[in-house]
């Protein structure tokens, strides 16, 4: 028997960017992806579901604040007390930190400048479901592109919930983080886009190997409910 | 009831718009050593008296107005 697809949402804000991209990498790596407006209190079935970039509510207050109380993100936030999986990206990562489900802030980057190219990442854990193909230590060249990246972790921050790091950090952000979970790990954000390197083509598919992850996860869980 | 809320970027977190202000006003030929930029928020709201008015206020900060990570706040009350 065939393995099954899995489901895996993308959750459409006004001004989600994104979105059809991370549809479009999520469906290239042999995921069903389902759209989800922003409106909707309950989601679909789905096995998981990425919040994307782009300027949410118009980015209005704070990065994320509005989006924070869409009625998707609540939904999304049951999804992840339940343990779903959940990752967010750029913008999905400060709508992920606003709504508590990932711990510390993202702020203007530290040079002002808006800030748009590949970066090198280094895998710090590769025991999640987001980076279980990827080794430790491992490097990855994905792009970045943001005005608003500059991570602040929390003081109580766990160092075991820093998943990536820049290795020429682009935006200031404390410790060089890219990426963090939460501490069960099943919520993971990332400032650089996974789903926009998922071709050589596009000059990397680095990315890949984040979202397949996301995949292979999403479908054992697909297969564990079946 | 109008109500008016600061919202400052937090002591000891870098402010890099400050910075720029700083430079610039630097430029100006004005001595300055430090500025910070937040954001004023003015509400028009109801309630019965100047003291439920911050406590709504507060309530406000506290969800949505501030980031306590990285924000600090000060509601004033005008009757």
């Amino acid at each position: 028997m065939a393995s099954p697809q899995p489901r895996i949402g993308v959750v459409s804000y006004p001004g989600s960017q994104d979105d059809r991209d991370a549809l479009w990498a999520l469906a290239a790596l042999d995921a069903e992806a389902i759209p989800v407006w922003h409106d909707k209190p309950e989601l679909p079935d789905l096995d998981a579901v990425v919040l994307p970039g782009g300027f949410s509510y118009g980015d209005y207050l704070r990065c994320g604040a509005i989006a924070r109380f869409s009625p998707a993100t609540a939904a999304t936030c049951d999804f992840a007390a339940a343990g779903g999986l959940v990752l967010g990206v750029c913008n999905g990562f400060q709508v992920l930190c606003e709504a508590g489900l990932l711990p510390g802030a993202l702020v203007r980057n530290e040079s002002l400048r808006f800030v748009c190219r590949d970066v090198e990442l280094a895998v710090e854990r590769d025991d999640l479901p987001f980076t279980s193909r990827c080794g430790a230590g491992q490097r990855l060249v994905v792009p970045v592109k943001h005005g608003d990246g500059r991570y602040l972790p929390p003081p109580d921050l766990d160092p075991r919930q820093v998943v990536l790091r820049y290795l020429d950090n682009p935006n200031g952000s404390v410790d060089d983080i890219a990426g963090v979970c939460n501490e069960s790990g099943n919520v993971m954000g990332l400032m650089p886009h996974p789903e926009h390197a998922v071709d050589p083509l596009l000059g990397s598919d680095d990315g890949a190997l984040l979202l397949a992850s996301l995949v292979d996860a999403a479908r054992e869980r697909a297969l564990a409910a079946a | 009831m109008r109500a008016t809320v600061l919202v400052r970027p937090k002591l000891g977190i870098l402010d890099p718009q400050g910075e720029a202000v700083e430079s610039a006003l630097g430029h100006l030929g004005f001595s300055v050593s430090e500025a910070r930029v937040g954001k004023v928020i003015d509400l028009e709201l109801e309630a019965a008296d100047a003291a439920e008015a911050k406590a709504q206020v507060e309530r406000m900060c506290a969800q949505l107005l501030a980031n306590p990570l990285i924000e600090s706040y000060e509601v004033e009350v005008a009757g």
